[in-house]
């Protein structure tokens, strides 16, 4: 027979998020309160799938216009270039950067899409209540919590161009509707992932030995 | 080890729980220099630092420093015959939001700009009375915004963007670099130093005394 592992929210322990200090519920409070740095205690994040479902769907909604508008436009002498981010990748590797491109293409493109996809599995997986291979999972949820931010690189590109080719009629360079949308992608997953609770992974894994 | 029979009692053993999987287990004694890690999930969930809160200190004093270097001196100059062009971290937030741009203009001055120079100030903050023996308000609050600014300080994203603006420029135009460049360079290992000397268990057990 297998041994249960005890859980501490069903032996009346709850642990701080912030400070990490492992308290006992002693009072009814609807609202406990962690004693050493007063953070809201919470057995698990509040409403963790339906927060984390909203913030996932709409980062998938505001990916289409990231990808069709044009990110910047590159304006010489009078005449606008507008990029997007998949025709920056092209015309890097039509130029010969190939280190170039596969960095921008791994930061743009590869991490946001895999860090959607890892998001919607996830949710699916708590959702459907799934056994298969917990430790990976969470070990999957660490990975998509600290990769998303190297999606900013092209955010920051755009803001240092802007300001340095400033050179009236012969060369400037406009940010573009595109580079809104794909900040507001690379935040809201962000946000996303630090709404996703894996103890739900693990819950899943619980309820089986009642 | 991981495993009770029966529910332990907080007078007998000291427990803790894992953040990612909410297993409940024994607090493990650490040393100076371990780590914890859970028996299920493989998170870390406990690790004392080897070092003393001065070094913390000291890197966040020398991060305060280039950071203000990096940010009122020039990151690099852009000559297109005869026309020159020079750049700061600020001047590409105030040109995206001169183009209209404000939503972008200010996700990057809050990522580059103002979440790092308030995580610097927020050790400042939380490790000068302690060193010092003071007491001061707001303290547990300055630490708890620490670990919420974390993901939020891009520092070493901006510096691989500056160098992708470099190489994408360098064809059209001569790029000379300046000092802030450099101090913008050396923040980054001094930046994250900090963070991995900051024992954030002790932290919060010598604030835990006051109010």
């Amino acid at each position: 027979m297998k041994n249960h592992p005890i859980i501490a929210a069903r032996s009346g322990y709850l642990l701080c998020h912030t400070c990490h200090l492992l308290s006992r519920v002693e009072t009814n409070s609807p609202h406990p309160c962690c004693p050493r740095c007063n953070s809201r205690l919470h057995s698990r994040k509040t409403d963790s799938l339906a927060r984390t479902w909203a913030l996932t769907l709409t980062a998938y909604i505001l990916y289409i216009p990231a990808n069709l508008l044009p990110i910047m436009t590159v304006i010489m002498s009078g005449r606008g270039e507008p990029d997007t981010i998949f025709s920056g990748v092209k015309s890097l590797v039509l130029g010969g950067m190939w280190p170039l491109a596969l960095l921008i293409f791994f930061a743009s493109i590869t991490v946001p899409v895999l860090k959607l996809l890892a998001l919607t599995y996830l949710l699916l997986s708590v959702q459907f209540k799934s056994h298969w291979r917990p430790r990976e999972r969470t070990i999957l949820y660490r990975i998509t919590e600290c990769v998303g931010r190297w999606s900013m690189i092209d955010i920051f590109v755009i803001a240092i161009l802007v300001a340095l080719v400033k050179l009236g009629a012969l060369a400037t360079i406009e940010a573009g509707a595109g580079a809104v949308a794909f900040g507001g992608v690379v935040v809201i997953t962000m946000f996303a992932a630090m709404n996703f609770d894996p103890r739900l992974i693990w819950d899943a894994m619980e309820n089986d030995h009642d | 080890m991981t495993h009770f029979t029966n529910k332990p009692k907080d007078s007998e053993i000291s427990l803790t729980a894992c953040h990612d999987c909410d297993l409940l287990f024994p607090m493990p004694h650490l040393q100076k220099g371990e780590k914890a890690l859970c028996p299920r999930c493989g998170a870390l969930v406990l690790e004392r630092k080897s070092c003393s809160l001065d070094y913390p200190l000291a890197l966040a004093l020398t991060s305060l420093v280039l950071f203000i270097i990096a940010n009122v001196n020039t990151l690099m100059k852009m000559n297109v015959g005869g026309r020159s062009e020079s750049e700061t971290i600020i001047s590409g937030v105030n040109e995206l939001y001169a183009q209209g741009y404000w939503e972008i203009a200010a996700l990057v001055f809050i990522v580059s700009i103002l979440a790092p120079l308030l995580k610097i100030l927020c050790v400042f903050y939380v490790l000068m009375p302690l060193k010092f023996n003071i007491r001061l308000r707001y303290a547990k609050q300055a630490f708890r915004f620490y670990e919420i600014l974390h993901p939020w300080a891009m520092t070493e994203v901006y510096m691989l963007g500056i160098l992708v603006a470099i190489v994408k420029l360098a064809d059209l135009a001569t790029i000379n670099t300046g000092i802030a460049l450099y101090a913008f360079a050396a923040l980054i290992p001094f930046m994250a130093a900090t963070d991995s000397t900051l024992d954030d268990h002790e932290i919060w057990e010598r604030l835990e005394p006051s109010d």
